[in-house]
């Protein structure tokens, strides 16, 4: 599987686009832009759009839009004179259920919703009725956590490309923000508007510089600063750059075009276009720590919640680092061996890879959860999780030796509890490699030697 | 025409868990119960309320956020459904029910004579704010009284606590003399818990009650120092410690609707009655009455 994010966004949130742009020449740039961008869509492979929106804050970790084809009315809080929006939207239930998945893997707290009548933020509504009136691209639609750091903002938008690779998607990255986001606190009339104070309107300015050089990487760590700078306390954090950036590997080599720039009842309203397509430019210089699995402290509820489960980590046999020597082929972002061996051999013109499980590269961790605990007694665990993550695992090995998952031609499974685990372990099977359309054996065995349920071994062309 | 009074003031929070546990007719979803501590609180409330002669509900909701000016709802009849985009699982609520726009409108107008920014809310779509209806809702199940319908300006964001409050001392004032002015026996709700730090994870089921507890001592300790000056009708030190408590507590005093009731209230120095306090999600809530019908002029 390809799948990329073919097109990023950062557009306003406000209805004025959609509901009045005659009234102010600067709101009909606004939505003169947005129609380019949506030109600019619609002439891309987009198969997907995914908003991450500032205006739906969310408590219980984050929330994903899962209802198919939501459909009400909208009326903004404060700009409810300016009239109503009708919408009705068609959303990728498939996707966002398995982007769901994901984020449970990667250790998020996250949670689908699909219920009629959900009151679908101003923000979304604003950028899916400009950018794709017609729906002819599904989108999916996530929440802001109000307590969300860096990391799991971070680690939201990781998870989100795993299920776009997976599923080999085109998908359009949109971030539903202000720049500076303080309004004027009483009524004005449109001709009066304008970016609420100098200091808002400079670093305004300086965002979209950096964003016009495609330095998105940037500005998402100076997240914080911009916060400090021109952001009104409201609900939540300058915290869509992250994810967006995030979703374009923290590069910042992009190339980047403002479609617009206008105050929108003082606040700043920017429609910019980041493409994958490097500008040319060095790339950054990558100062904060990545990370790949949530281990925060957000399962503060339970006793025997996931943060407490023991680290598998110091239940299992020791690691090792893996073999180096003639046609081996070893990844950083795999996990480490459990004996002396190579992640990979390329023979020929084929590859053939060591026993892979589901556990994580950085800290050992196990998606889904482990299948005991220190001291051998059953936990429950998530067979979809812990199989997508070998699968993922796979993907990155693969692409170490300079394929990818499109290549393998042969997997042998083993299952650790065939009655159990069969269905789930199929299920993910046919989301992932059941595509690519490999040979395949399955095998019912006692135990492996982590606290894991599946692992697989494959060969695959070089 | 007789003078307008406040019958009583109440804090009412709004968690929705709360109509969630109750499982009354309008709500979609079905629970096991739990939060009884809270709901048995508001049964104690409505007891107290019982017999009291009142023609009119007036509200202020932080889940009605407005950061331009306060808003007021105009339209007489209201009816929809809401569904908390926070806890949809546990808050899908139909309802019907009817706005007091005459006095809605007075208030308006006494605060804009006041010099406050202020709106009606006059779009015939606009959903009613799932705070609004869970507080009315344990106060008041009847539904048969009207409501005023006041939002939350969030001045604090854009200012300070110090400015919210002298803005929502000045609106209380304004609903108290409008109240005076209409002629109406008023109960007055200011919908919101108290220390408000959440927990971001949710038990299955989500009334499973061994694992629900504040989410720290300091939010205890602040809850419970707040409830101590309403018990001892320290109204004023409650607004001098406002500040302090917003920023400590994370509370959600910061919406203003407890500085607006007790500057309605007068600032009152008779003691409020505590009809019960829990927490929800982690949150600390307290249900509170200011019995104004029973003190002497």
């Amino acid at each position: 599987m390809s799948g990329e994010v073919v097109k990023s966004l950062v557009i306003p949130a406000h209805p004025h686009p959609v509901l009045c742009p005659e009234k102010n020449e600067g709101w009909q740039r606004v939505r003169d832009a947005f129609d380019n961008a949506r030109k600019q869509i619609e002439e891309s492979e987009a198969d997907l759009i995914i908003i991450y929106s500032t205006l739906w804050p969310s408590v219980i970790g984050h929330q994903i839009q899962a209802d198919p084809n939501p459909e009400w009315v909208m009326v903004d809080a404060d700009f409810h004179d300016l009239g109503s929006i009708h919408y009705s939207l068609r959303i990728d239930s498939e996707f966002a259920n398995a982007w769901n998945d994901a984020n449970i893997s990667r250790g998020l707290e996250s949670r689908t919703v699909a219920y009629d009548g959900f009151p679908i933020d101003v923000g979304s509504v604003v950028a899916l009725k400009l950018l794709n009136p017609d729906n002819r691209i599904p989108a999916v639609i996530c929440s802001t956590n109000v307590y969300s750091n860096r990391a799991e903002t971070t680690i939201l938008a990781k998870s989100c490309m795993d299920v776009i690779k997976s599923q080999g998607r085109k998908a359009v990255a949109v971030s539903v923000m202000s720049l500076s986001n303080r309004m004027f606190t009483e009524d004005i009339k449109p001709e009066e508007d304008r970016i609420h104070s100098l200091k808002d309107d400079e670093w305004n300015r300086k965002i979209l510089e950096f964003l016009s050089e495609g330095r998105l990487e940037d500005v998402s760590q100076l997240s914080r600063t911009i916060h400090d700078q021109i952001r009104v306390k409201k609900v939540v954090a300058f915290k869509p750059m992250w994810w967006l950036s995030a979703m374009n590997d923290n590069r910042n080599d992009l190339t980047g075009s403002i479609l617009a720039y206008e105050p929108i009842h003082g606040a700043g309203a920017a429609v910019v276009v980041l493409d994958p397509e490097s500008n040319g430019t060095g790339d950054k210089e990558y100062d904060e720590d990545d990370v790949e699995y949530y281990g925060g402290d957000r399962n503060v509820l339970e006793s025997g919640s996931k943060a407490n489960i023991p680290n598998p980590e110091n239940t299992g046999p020791e690691l090792h680092d893996p073999v180096e020597g003639k046609n081996t082929v070893n990844s950083q972002k795999a996990p480490k061996p459990v004996g002396a061996y190579p992640h990979a051999r390329r023979e020929g013109d084929l590859i053939y890879l060591s026993g892979v499980g589901p556990r994580q590269p950085v800290d050992n961790s196990i998606p889904g959860g482990p299948i005991k605990d220190v001291n051998g007694n059953p936990l429950d665990y998530d067979i979809r999780a812990q199989t997508r993550a070998v699968v993922d695992n796979i993907s990155r090995i693969l692409e170490e030796a300079g394929s990818s998952l499109e290549n393998v031609i042969d997997v042998t499974s083993f299952l650790v509890d065939m009655d159990r685990d069969f269905s789930g372990y199929n299920e993910v099977w046919a989301e992932t490699l059941g595509k690519v359309g490999p040979t395949r054996t399955t095998l019912a065995i006692r135990a492996l030697p982590t606290p894991i349920a599946v692992e697989m071994k494959v060969i695959a062309k070089a | 025409m007789a003078k307008g009074e406040i019958v009583a003031g109440c804090l009412a929070p709004h968690p929705p868990h709360l109509v969630y546990a109750e499982n009354p007719e309008q709500n979609e979803p079905a629970s096991e119960g739990g939060w009884e501590q809270l709901r048995w609180g508001y049964e104690r409330l409505r007891k107290s309320l019982e017999g009291v002669d009142y023609d009119v509900i007036v509200i202020l909701s932080p889940h009605w956020q407005t950061y331009i000016g306060t808003h007021f709802i105009g339209i007489e009849k209201c009816s929809s459904k809401s569904v908390d985009p926070v806890f949809p699982n546990l808050f899908r609520f139909n309802y019907d029910l009817e706005i007091d726009v005459e006095l809605a409108k007075a208030i308006h107008d006494k605060a804009e004579e006041n010099g406050m920014a202020v709106k009606m809310m006059n779009n015939p779509d606009f959903r009613v704010d799932y705070g609004t209806l869970v507080s009315c809702h344990m106060v008041r199940p009847e539904w048969d009284k009207p409501i005023v319908s006041i939002s939350s300006n969030r001045s604090l964001s854009y200012y300070s606590v110090e400015v919210m409050q002298e803005m929502m001392l000045e609106l209380g004032r304004s609903t108290a003399k409008a109240i005076e002015d209409s002629g109406k026996r008023c109960l007055l709700i200011a919908s919101n818990s108290l220390s408000h730090r959440h927990f971001v994870t949710e038990t299955n089921p989500p009334e499973d009650m061994s694992k629900e507890h504040i989410t720290s001592h300091a939010m205890h300790l602040w809850d419970m120092r707040m409830i101590e000056l309403m018990k001892e009708g320290k109204s004023q030190q409650i607004i001098d410690e406002m500040p302090e408590f917003c920023e400590q507590a994370i509370a959600e005093t910061d919406g203003g609707a407890f500085t607006w009731l007790l500057s309605a209230l007068g600032v009152p120095k008779e003691p409020a009655i505590l009809h019960g306090y829990g927490t929800i999600i982690g949150t600390g809530n307290a249900i509170v009455e200011w019995p104004v019908r029973n003190w002497s002029a």
